[in-house]
């Protein structure tokens, strides 16, 4: 290939992307103001609370309980090498608490919420919803998009708390029931080894991560194509965002809350 | 009165709108027609503001429709969609009386419901179907529930697009005659967008032929027949030979 032809090539795709991510801050942006100013929807936002909140509870809890569980089995296992058997309350709680709790909540809440608002907002774009909106006076993203991120930005936090508890609680039955750890030295030892840092670290990922969640899957829903293939289009291009972004600003937001 | 002046609308390389120039008086029911895909809803949708235009003009009223209050002049519109367009998670009540429910013009809702079981009543649905949700009604039903929610509001202005498209003979002429008597009732000013002749020739005061981006004929329903304009009368006779490619 011509060594020219492939640099625009490369070039174009670097622009693509540096629009792509001006057009997401820009929906962000935009989110954030319609969020701030009136009409407020209470009924829509109340919706989107008990959707991503509480139907959200039932898969979160049982990704937490395994994981937590599982993690016990693999610290126990991994710390017998170096007689180190001893670190399990401790690991899992740390491990719970700061990376698996946020990170896979994060990650189920993009594969349940952020395809579902992708789908539901793009069947709505597809169908002439949106537009029905727009002449019934009613602004789509203050009508859809602003109750939906404010939702998960305040409910992903409290599904990651509720998830660090469920997943400890996992390690704890199985360290005591299986691998014959004292119930209450587990506990002891998990709570004075937590800090405030881990916690509120943990809450503001969720949050983080809530955001990011919702805002892709709106984002992909508003800007979906025609026909059955945009609205698939959408919901696969909204999870595969959400999930990269999740893992890529868990990153960021683990170097600034624990680098050394 | 609405005047589109010189409108042209590109998607891409697909310029659409090449110069579409049209006058709807007040009152009167214009009913546009043309080929699928000769941008019969983009222009609509251009009036409405929910395609903005390459270039050109549109006056409601003398007045600039991209300019003052956007919900004011969005209140003065109804609109029934080609496929109803009403909202999944709503039950019907709540899609007819959507704009009574917010805004400007928000009522107590159980005034709103009291509305809405009236338009319900006046485009023949009976006050059970209130609460059920659009996707438990037939294509007939929603069709009239998106209707009942155009004309809720009681505008001024009605836009009717493609409203007998996928409904049998005798629904369409149900939906036809709806439209009519609905249209003389409130005086509203109407555009509908169709490519069904028994719908033109039950709703239409005036009708407009676009093709190719432009209107190539337009004039008062009677005149239709004798209009002299080959497009107009290919399209009518639904004839493939004729100045319309029949392959586009």
């Amino acid at each position: 290939m011509n060594p020219l032809a492939l640099l625009a090539r490369i070039g174009r795709l670097a622009l693509d992307w540096l629009s792509a991510i001006g057009r997401v801050a820009l929906f962000g942006l935009s989110t954030l103001t319609h969020m701030l100013r009136p009409p407020f929807y209470g009924r829509e936002t109340l919706n989107a609370l008990l959707h991503i909140g509480w139907l959200s509870l039932p898969v979160v809890g049982l990704t937490a309980i395994f994981t937590g569980g599982a993690l016990a089995l693999q610290i126990y296992a991994g710390g017998a090498r170096f007689n180190a058997e001893a670190v399990v309350p401790q690991i899992v709680a740390i491990g719970m608490v700061r990376e698996l709790g946020p990170v896979l909540v994060g990650l189920m809440i993009a594969a349940r919420v952020t395809s579902s608002i992708a789908a539901e907002i793009a069947t709505m774009k597809v169908t002439e919803q949106i537009d029905a909106l727009v002449t019934l006076s009613t602004n789509p993203m203050q009508y859809l998009v602003a109750p939906r991120v404010l939702a998960a930005f305040l409910t992903v936090p409290l599904l990651v708390g509720i998830g660090d508890i469920i997943g400890i609680a996992g390690g704890y039955a199985v360290a005591v029931h299986n691998l014959d750890f004292n119930a209450a030295a587990y506990l002891k030892n998990t709570v004075d080894f937590l800090e405030p840092l881990d916690i509120i670290s943990s809450l503001v990922k969720g949050a983080a991560f809530g955001t990011l969640a919702s805002l892709m899957g709106c984002y992909y829903g508003m800007q979906s194509g025609r026909g059955a293939q945009g609205v698939g289009r959408a919901t696969k291009g909204s999870v595969e965002a959400a999930a990269v972004l999740i893992l890529a600003a868990n990153f960021l937001l683990t170097g600034a809350f624990f680098s050394v | 009165m609405i005047k589109l002046d010189d409108i042209h609308k590109a998607f891409g390389s697909n310029q659409v709108l090449r110069g579409m120039t049209l006058e709807i008086p007040k009152g009167t029911s214009m009913v546009i027609i043309g080929g699928s895909g000769t941008g019969k809803s983009v222009a609509l949708k251009c009036i409405l503001g929910l395609i903005k235009p390459d270039s050109g003009s549109i006056l409601v009223d003398g007045k600039p429709a991209d300019s003052g209050d956007r919900d004011a002049f969005l209140a003065r519109f109804g609109m029934l969609f080609q496929g109803g367009a009403l909202f999944d998670s709503l039950p019907v009540w709540q899609n007819v009386a959507f704009r009574l429910m917010r805004g400007a013009l928000k009522r107590p809702a159980e005034e709103a419901r009291e509305i809405a079981i009236e338009k319900l009543r006046r485009v023949g649905l009976k006050p059970d179907v209130a609460d059920r949700l659009p996707a438990e009604l037939s294509g007939g039903m929603q069709k009239r529930v998106g209707l009942a929610r155009a004309i809720a509001a009681e505008p001024e202005i009605i836009f009717f697009d493609e409203p007998t498209t996928g409904l049998d003979p005798i629904m369409a002429g149900v939906i036809n005659d709806l439209i009519r008597e609905i249209v003389v009732e409130m005086g509203a000013t109407a555009m509908t967008i169709t490519h069904d002749m028994t719908s033109v020739r039950a709703i239409a005061d005036n009708i407009a032929m676009l093709h190719d981006g432009v209107i190539k004929w337009t004039g008062p329903v009677g005149q239709m027949d004798n209009s002299g304009d080959p497009y107009l009368d290919q399209f009518i006779h639904g004839r493939a030979e004729g100045p319309i490619e029949a392959v586009r």
